[in-house]
């Protein structure tokens, strides 16, 4: 593009078309879900709703230091596969890992405590936002580096299937990842090796600052690639969790079963900008409101209402959440700063750091 | 005791690890069913069957990626990276994922694999096929280093590797596949970050890594038939380093020489340079010297690769000239 035609109205993506959800779908009220799981699911997206709004709280008091990258708006997905997989199954997520953790049942103390760096930390002030992991909680990491987790996500399918243990691994992506090579690395190898993990991209509509569509040549940037490595097109709504909870059931039991790995599509939005320092101000004003409005928290909300559940219910349960996340942002607040000694702990696996002697 | 070429003990030691543990799995291109392009992993498919030596894409960041991940949840791996300049290419699983995720999650995660890879010059094959890459390993915390001289030093160093809990960098040098030495019968197993004296002198110290410790074993031939003895030391893990036996040395001979194979900026020599200035000053009688390649890309022709790397005649001369 030489600079005496170009027009920067072209970069100016505010005042691009915006791209509008699809009305949310009535029909999958009649999926085959138990009454008291929908409201687990509904209560599950409280708690990451509710505690990443603290998170954002406690950034703008100053508290959370570094970043942070928030999946408000797309509880939806990790609530639909953590609801779908066993306790020994495998997370890997990027650094927009805080939902995920929660979903897998991490306590959200811990978590917030990281966030602020204290020594009651998940990972003791070390890793910070967007290395969030717990073992114990088959939540086997967060990974900032674009792509690299798909292929480390496929060595722990790889360990599961030497070991015949049936645990399945669940890799969890934004859309603009599907453009690295370590996303087609990965995608492949587990083709090849028909290993038990199921690929999930979380197709936000933004690469960090841009549209996907403008770095894509395709219009789903993952399940239109699915068929380069011989693995079904799977497009989801990701504001709808119980559309996610069905369809990550399916995939999960056919990685258990042997069938070998899959890769979904779930279509969301976030409400926010990237990352702490991203007001978000790239995206249409209309597009964004369309989005608030299908939240996938009213959704649910509207669902639960329809399949007759009181609204007093769904008001406590939401005011329950409230409760934990202060009581989650009182342990952090109240915990200190790591120890001094720690900075020069666990390079090694005998607890050092010693390269020399 | 066998007489062994240093690359059949690289499957031999493979073999020792598998049969010991049968955990251990191994994967690479190539390395199955045509037992590698160098022919370092020859029989292994045979022995212990295609669910342990498995053969991958040309993809190193899957293949490092796979290995991390096996090796977080319980499965010991060794992987092979054919060329040690691909490292580049997957060089965010090795020094971004490997090497930091212990540390980043609080101790939570141990990773036990060993990258086996091709490094060095001496082949003809120009400056992507024949770098001496050992520096990139070195420099990032939480990566052991290791590159053996001898059969039987990749035996034991191998053994070592693969039964140590963090990720190691394992460097077979090329230019040595085709050397033979004395493997003596039964189990070998060194401990990572031992230095070896392989020649006793007095009057300097050479400390030397892989291809260039028989280089610099020769080279103190030479300098012995000058008056000059010269003390070898074969270096063999970076990490950990093993300081102690380089500061012990000039402390006897008050003279150190370092021969490292890779490019001259922040080599591996310029850290034992600065270790041995900082903690053994008043040991010695005069300034550390660094033989190098220069800081160049190889070239491909052999006239002017054996300019680069050091050679017997450059030691040999550049010491003695240090010396006078």
């Amino acid at each position: 593009m030489s600079t005496e035609t170009f027009d920067p109205q072209l970069l100016d993506y505010a005042n691009r078309p915006p791209r509008l959800p699809s009305p949310p779908n009535e029909e999958n009220d009649r999926l085959d879900i138990p009454l008291d799981q929908r409201i687990r699911m509904y209560e599950l997206q409280q708690e990451l709703r509710q505690f990443e709004k603290r998170a954002y709280d406690l950034f703008m008091q100053n508290l959370v230091k570094g970043t942070s990258h928030l999946s408000l708006g797309m509880e939806a997905v990790a609530t639909g596969f953590a609801m779908a997989m066993r306790p020994d199954d495998y997370t890997f997520a990027t650094y927009r890992g805080h939902a995920h953790t929660l979903a897998r049942g991490v306590p959200m103390g811990p978590v917030m405590a990281e966030l602020l760096g204290r020594r009651s930390g998940l990972l003791g002030g070390k890793g910070g936002s967007m290395h969030l992991t717990s073992v114990e909680h088959g939540m086997m990491g967060s990974y900032a580096i674009i792509g690299a987790h798909l292929c480390i996500a496929n060595g722990a399918a790889w360990s599961a299937q030497m070991r015949g243990s049936d645990q399945v691994t669940v890799a969890f992506f934004g859309d603009g990842t599907t453009n690295i090579g370590a996303f087609h690395e990965a995608v492949n190898f587990a083709a090849v090796w028909n290993l038990p993990i199921v690929f999930v991209c979380e197709n936000n509509l933004y690469m960090e600052y841009t549209p996907i569509d403008l770095v894509t040549p395709v219009k789903n940037p993952a399940a239109d690639r699915a068929s380069a490595y011989g693995l079904e097109r799977i497009v989801v709504d990701g504001n709808d969790a119980d559309e996610v909870y069905v369809t990550a059931k399916r995939l999960i039991e056919q990685a258990r079963s042997g069938g070998g790995p899959s890769m979904v599509e779930a279509v969301t939005y976030r409400h926010g900008g990237h990352s702490r320092a991203d007001p978000g101000k790239y995206r249409p004003k209309e597009e964004v409101e369309a989005w608030l409005q299908r939240d996938p928290l009213t959704i649910y909300h509207q669902r639960l209402l329809r399949l007759g559940v009181p609204e007093i219910d769904l008001t406590n349960i939401a005011q329950d959440v409230a409760r934990r996340v202060d009581e989650a942002t009182e342990f952090a607040k109240s915990s200190p700063p790591p120890s001094p000694e720690s900075l020069m702990t666990d390079v090694w696996a005998d607890g050092g750091s010693s390269w020399r002697r | 005791m066998a007489e062994m070429s240093y690359r059949d003990a690289v499957a031999y030691g493979i073999a020792q690890e598998m049969r010991r543990d049968p955990r251990l799995v191994m994967l690479g291109e190539d390395i199955a069913a045509a037992g590698g392009v160098f022919k370092t992993t020859v029989g292994l498919l045979e022995q212990f069957g295609p669910d342990r030596i498995r053969d991958t894409p040309i993809a190193e960041q899957a293949i490092l990626g796979a290995a991390m991940g096996a090796a977080m949840t319980g499965i010991p791996v060794i992987a092979e990276i054919m060329f040690s300049d691909f490292i580049a290419v997957c060089f965010d699983i090795l020094a971004n994922q490997m090497a930091k995720t212990r540390y980043m999650t609080g101790g939570q995660v141990t990773v036990p694999v060993v990258i086996r890879t091709h490094n060095g010059g001496g082949s003809r094959f120009g400056a992507q096929h024949s770098q001496s890459v050992e520096n990139w390993c070195m420099m990032i915390p939480g990566l052991k280093v290791v590159a053996p001289s001898t059969p039987r030093d990749v035996v034991g160093l191998l053994a070592a590797s693969v039964r140590d809990p963090d990720p190691v960098v394992f460097l077979e040098h090329k230019s040595l596949l085709a050397t033979k030495g004395e493997v003596p019968e039964g189990e070998i197993v060194d401990e990572l970050g031992v230095a070896k004296v392989v020649r006793e002198g007095t009057d300097c110290t050479i400390a030397a890594l892989a291809l260039m410790v028989p280089r610099a074993l020769q080279a103190a031939e030479r300098l012995a038939e000058e008056g000059i003895s010269a003390e070898v030391i074969d270096v063999r893990t970076l990490v950990p380093l093993d300081t102690q036996t380089i500061l012990d040395s000039v402390a006897k001979t008050s003279r150190l020489f370092t021969v490292e194979e890779n490019p001259r900026l922040c080599g591996w020599g310029a850290e034992v340079a600065s270790i041995v200035s900082h903690e053994a000053f008043w040991d010695l009688d005069g300034p550390v010297v660094r033989i190098t390649t220069p800081h160049i890309p190889l070239p491909a022709a052999e006239t002017l690769e054996d300019m680069a790397i050091p050679s017997v005649d450059r030691i040999y001369k550049e010491i003695v000239e240090a010396m006078d």
